[in-house]
């Protein structure tokens, strides 16, 4: 019901929305919450575990019971709160946790079972048959107990992330959080003021209270003018800060475009924000907790602060009777404000006998509320008075159990909470609160001229931090009101008393839970899962833990607190991860051939962050292996070219370059030739393979090291580390040059035929012979050509500035299909390695020494190298090694699996008699079988020997005789033709 | 536009024809508009990595700047101006954007040519900062970022160098293969802080 002339909405703006397909109308400025107040809905939602029909206990972020789904299908949100989400013209919200509906909900029934749907029941009910508890009860239990649903699909919203950066950070703009925000901007700090709400000003827009000499509002306007005129202010409100993280990093949600009717459509709905600030300033205020009263989560039962809120701020009446029941003197001022706006109070309740109450409606101290009635509104509430039980007829119950401080955000870098006897609530503890100054509620300053001064003092401590000088700071005039509490944390009666609306947890179960002697507060919480709803316990915690206190004979300082973690609020993954959505998630790099290989149909392959061409079909080839086999059969034959740009290419220079190569491969390269490549081994500190690769003197202090696609950024880190932690008296500068070089193989017996036709200077074999290298020109481009190969065919590696490489490539390509050769893939490359047996990382894969890959004479025995000594250790050398070996089929050809492990010929294929694995298999077009690289035991002794192969994965056992792993030209002849 | 396939016919010094087309890293990714804000290519200039050898700081710095007029600079700093660049580039390391290095440089520093390396582009306008402060973890804002100051950071995944070479205009450097990830991230940002 509205109240004529109260609250702070346009009355002249009318809103249309729906709820649960009932269409209303609320006022620009309105929550749903408080337009569905207005509109005399009661029910907003069922409970969790009972199904009890539940209305609106809170009017902020806290609230338990009003959770919506907003929006439909993959647009749809679960989980709103009804009191933080604006109405919009259009808005659609639906009511969540009932079926068929929110009037008549079936699993409602629950409620009538409640006796034995306590406490971990179904922990101690459904043990048996211990299988059905995954298959059966649980998903049952998890249908019947619930939340909104996401919908299943892609949610197709746009998020946002960004980062923002200030000297003082101020969360919560209530009164201490507007003081400070102003002390600080007056100093000139560069200053964020965050605030939850779409209005700024926290309890001064819930109150009637005036600020000097006004209402308090009007204040709130002109700090806030003030704030906006300044260029070193930003005020971010709907923005809840939700964590504190190391260095003064704080996550903070904002909501963008959840409150608009049409939003534009690239805009984001919710941006997460990662704020760096040199201080903070904690004003988040404080929340008022609820008494634990038999039947208190009807309908109508409502804390007595929202009640003025949607009084003061919205102009609503929770009620046409009300009656308010609270065990301090705040509580008061909801009858006073109410009676004031014209609302009958039925009651005012105080549970301390001495209290002091005034009012013109009935009194009533030292009483208590026992009961009431009502299904789904409240309709009757029963006193307890010192002459006997009265009864009351009301629509709603006001209540306030005191005042517990916002202090969650303290507690996230580790800080404990600390009990306080004079507003018996906990505060943040100020030795755990580096760089976070807790001002006015939330450091337990209930009144607000000390949340005024609180806030101006611990701006002034944070601007001392910050080295800036403090501005003289006079005070509006405030009310002062001393903040009187006698804690009553629980009314005992036969009948349930919620602590945990949102999860539905009562008296009785904490009471269980101590009586299962699950009696520390962590215990009791996940016992009787108190704490852990999407409201994270800001209603019940500290009710819970006086209960728990009660039954265990403890103070509540004795028996603690569990601690707060982030997020403040819930924070969907979709706005922390967004930027990681889709493509975001991985950069994509792309070689100077990609357009072209694309043209040509050839699949990508992802190798690392590279897209690489795993083959190029032609015309009549229908699958990847017919491409493959041309391919092979095209580079022994004739000449085929290959985008080989990915391998890591790391420029070394310097007078002591040659002596850092030496250390860091295993194989000596300081003897190396100008004008010569050599094949180098590296080793890891621990002596297991760390990568192969090409080392290339360009000049005496000049080198060229290639590393392969995979380890190109580890070995670029491995010499970093080196450099600069273990010779850092060596002079060498290394810069990787991976991207500034297209480089393309060019290999098969007809690829100096092709290159002649290309370069400006013709080479023959004599003056560019195997693994020579040089500084070419071709058609007029500076090129670096280097005659190495990994094909075992006569090949070279050109290398041109990448600008110059799509070109290049298109001409290589023309010039190569001229000569009856073309493109080849990665997979092709992949087969004519094999046949080689050359290695990749599916062979040096971590485990693998110098010795296992038949490598160890690589070891120079005349100089230190990284990885020497350890390589020499026990174990790591003998018969016992897995060793590199070939495989091919015995008897006639069958299928070889990449991953299947080796036994003895019709040995069982159990661990205990494993003997190696598959690495490399692949179809030999040049041999026309199977054949395929693997670690064997004592491999190279069993050359001859037939075992088997066997993949459990694909059901695969295969006869294979044990041989060298160089299948193909095992002299090396072709190469050096 | 320069920024689009060409094909050099021009004179090298050896005095052949170039006869392979350039292709921009950019190539029909820019120049990108949206309100308050826009991406293009930086003109295409030699690019060389300047690493000085151990204890050859000062001589090289001199030889900087009787060559090219500009001093080797601090960390988080870059000198010269349009057309003749020196950006720090990391630990010892300055890029030297747009004349051809000096001889004599080579004395004192490893010179490596990285022309192509680094594909640059300039992000300019208004909303500039606020499409940085989307990507960037690093206060780009005018009053912390001056022109002249560079950082090495990352753009969402991509690690990027990035310079305020005007008052609004930053200068942008990724690994080349990465340029079309860079600027969808870039275009994605802008529409973002379009929207708002």
């Amino acid at each position: 019901m509205r109240i004529d002339g109260k609250g702070l909405i346009d009355r002249s703006v009318t809103v249309p929305f729906a709820f649960d397909g009932q269409r209303y109308h609320g006022f620009a400025g309105d929550t749903l919450a408080s337009a569905l107040l207005a509109n005399g809905v009661r029910v907003v939602g069922r409970s969790f575990k009972y199904h009890r029909p539940r209305g609106l206990l809170t009017a902020g972020s806290e609230e338990p019971n009003a959770l919506v789904t907003v929006g439909q299908g993959s647009g749809a949100t679960p989980n709103l709160r009804a009191t933080t989400q604006e109405i919009y013209e259009g808005l659609e919200a639906v009511s969540q946790n009932r079926w068929p509906s929110l009037n008549f909900d079936v699993m409602a029934v629950n409620d009538l079972f409640s006796r034995f749907l306590s406490a971990g029941f179904y922990y101690k009910t459904f043990m048996w048959p211990k299988s059905f508890w995954q298959r059966v009860y649980e998903p049952i239990i998890r249908r019947s107990a619930g939340l909104g649903a996401l919908s299943g699909e892609p949610d197709t919203a746009r998020y946002e992330q960004a980062y923002a950066f200030c000297d003082l950070l101020v969360i919560g703009a209530g009164p201490a959080g507007l003081m400070a925000a102003l002390t600080a901007a007056r100093a000139g700090a560069d200053v964020i003021l965050a605030d939850e709400d779409s209005r700024m000003g926290g309890r001064l827009l819930a109150e009637t209270e005036p600020l000097d000499g006004e209402a308090a509002h009007i204040w709130v306007a002109r700090v806030l003018d003030e704030l906006a005129a300044m260029d070193n202010v930003r005020l971010m409100s709907r923005t809840t800060v939700t964590g504190v993280f190391d260095g003064g990093t704080y996550g903070a949600l904002e909501q963008v475009t959840t409150h608009l009717a049409n939003p534009a459509p690239d805009a984001p709905l919710e941006a997460f924000w990662r704020i760096t600030a040199k201080q903070a300033v904690l004003a988040t205020g404080a929340l008022e907790r609820p008494v634990a009263f038999p039947m208190n989560d009807r309908p109508g039962v409502m804390m007595a602060g929202a009640v003025r809120s949607y009084l003061n701020r919205w102009g609503v009446a929770a009620g046409q009777k009300v009656a308010v029941f609270g065990n301090n003197n705040d509580a008061h001022r909801t009858a006073h404000d109410l009676q004031e706006a014209g609302v009958e109070v039925v009651a005012l309740i105080d549970s301390r006998a001495n209290a002091t109450v005034t009012g013109d409606f009935p009194l009533f101290t030292g009483a208590q509320v026992i009961n009431t009635r009502g299904r789904k509104s409240l309709g009757e509430v029963h006193v307890q008075t010192a002459s006997g039980v009265e009864v009351i007829e009301a629509d709603c119950l006001a209540m306030s159990g005191g005042w517990n401080p916002t202090l969650h955000l303290s507690c996230h870098l580790g800080g404990r909470p600390v009990w306080n006897d004079s507003i018996h609530a906990f505060v943040p503890d100020p030795k755990n609160c580096a760089g976070l100054h807790v001002a006015g509620a939330a450091g337990g300053v209930f009144s607000t001229k000390g949340a005024l001064k609180s806030g101006v003092f611990r701006a002034k401590e944070a601007l001392k931090a910050l080295g800036m000088k403090a501005p003289s700071m006079p005070l509006p005039v405030a009310g002062d009101a001393e903040f009187a509490i006698t804690p009553l944390w629980q009314v005992k009666g036969r009948k349930r008393a919620w602590l945990d609306f949102a999860n539905d947890v009562t008296t009785k179960d904490v009471e269980l839970s101590a009586r299962e002697n699950l009696a520390s507060s962590e215990h009791m919480k996940r016992f009787t899962t108190q704490g852990m709803a999407p409201d994270q316990g800001k209603n019940s915690n500290v009710g819970a833990l006086a209960v728990l206190a009660d039954a265990t004979g403890r103070s509540i300082a004795a028996t603690g607190t569990t601690t707060f973690r982030p997020p403040y609020v819930p924070v969907p993954i979709a706005a922390t991860g967004s930027a990681g959505a889709g493509k975001g998630f991985a950069p994509e790099r792309f070689m100077t051939s990609h357009d072209r290989s694309l043209e040509l149909g050839a699949p990508m392959i992802e190798a690392g962050l590279w897209y690489r061409p795993s083959y190029f079909p032609r015309k009549g080839e229908s699958t990847w292996r017919q491409a493959c086999d041309r391919e092979v059969a095209m580079v022994r034959g004739a000449v085929g070219v290959c985008d080989v740009s990915t391998l890591g290419k790391i420029d070394v220079q310097g007078p002591d370059a040659a002596a850092f190569l030496d250390f860091i491969y295993t194989n000596r390269m300081s003897s190396l030739k100008v004008g010569r490549v050599r094949y180098g081994l590296m080793l890891r500190e621990d002596g297991m393979v760390m990568d192969d690769g090409t080392c290339a003197r360009l000049g005496p202090q000049h080198f060229v090291v290639t590393t392969t696609t995979a380890a190109a950024a580890q070995v670029m880190r491995h010499m970093e580390f080196v450099l600069q932690g273990l010779r850092p008296d060596w002079d060498v500068r290394i810069t990787s040059t991976t991207e500034q070089w297209a480089q393309f193989a060019v290999a098969g017996p007809k690829s100096r035929e092709l290159l002649n036709g290309l370069l400006e200077v013709q080479i023959e074999n004599d003056s560019f012979p195997f693994m020579a290298c040089g500084e070419v020109r071709i058609k007029g481009v500076d090129a670096r050509l280097f005659r190495i190969s990994y094909s075992g065919e006569h090949a070279y590696e050109v290398a041109v500035p990448a600008r110059f490489g799509a070109a290049l490539f298109d001409l290589l390509l023309e010039r190569a299909q001229a000569l009856g050769g073309g493109a080849y893939g990665l997979e092709a490359l992949n087969v004519l390695r094999i046949e080689k047996g050359f290695l990749t990382h599916a062979e040096i894969h971590g485990r693998a020494t110098a010795f296992d890959l038949g490598m160890a004479r690589m070891i120079s025995p005349a100089k230190d190298c990284i990885g020497k000594v350890m390589a020499e250790r026990p174990g790591l050398k003998g018969p016992l090694r897995e060793q590199l070996v070939g495989l091919k089929p015995a008897g006639a050809a069958k299928l070889m699996t990449a991953g299947a492990h080796l036994f003895m010929q019709g040995g069982e294929a159990v661990s205990d008699n494993d003997q190696g694995f598959v690495t490399s298999p692949c179809y030999s077009p040049t041999l026309g079988h199977p054949i395929a690289l693997a670690m064997l035991q004592n491999g190279r002794a069993r050359h001859g020997e037939v075992i088997d192969i066997v993949d459990h994965l694909r059901r695969v056992r295969t006869a294979c005789v044990v041989c060298d792993p160089v299948f193909y030209d095992p002299d090396g002849g072709r190469c050096r033709g | 536009m320069w920024f689009v396939i060409r094909c050099f016919m021009i004179l090298t010094g050896g005095g052949a024809v170039v006869e392979l087309m350039e292709k921009s890293a950019f190539e029909g990714l820019l120049p990108v508009e949206v309100v308050g804000c826009r991406i293009i290519a930086a003109p295409p200039e030699p690019m060389h990595l300047i690493s000085p050898y151990k204890g050859q700081e000062k001589p090289l710095s001199a030889a900087m700047k009787s060559a090219h007029g500009m001093a080797f600079p601090a960390a988080g700093r870059a000198t010269g101006k349009e057309g003749a660049r020196l950006v720090w580039f990391g630990l010892d390391q300055a890029m030297l954007i747009g004349p051809a290095p000096d001889a004599r440089l080579s004395e004192f520093a490893a010179v490596v040519e990285q022309s192509d390396g680094w594909a640059v582009l300039r992000l300019q306008g208004a909303l500039a900062e606020d499409v940085l402060a989307r990507l960037v973890p690093v206060d780009m804002r005018a009053a912390r970022f001056k022109r002249g100051q560079t950082v090495r950071t990352q753009l969402q995944h991509l690690q990027v160098s990035m310079t305020r070479v005007g008052g609004e205009v930053f200068q942008i450097m990724v690994m080349r293969s990465m340029a079309k990830t860079l600027v969808d991230e870039l275009q994605n940002a802008m529409r973002l802080v379009a929207a708002r």
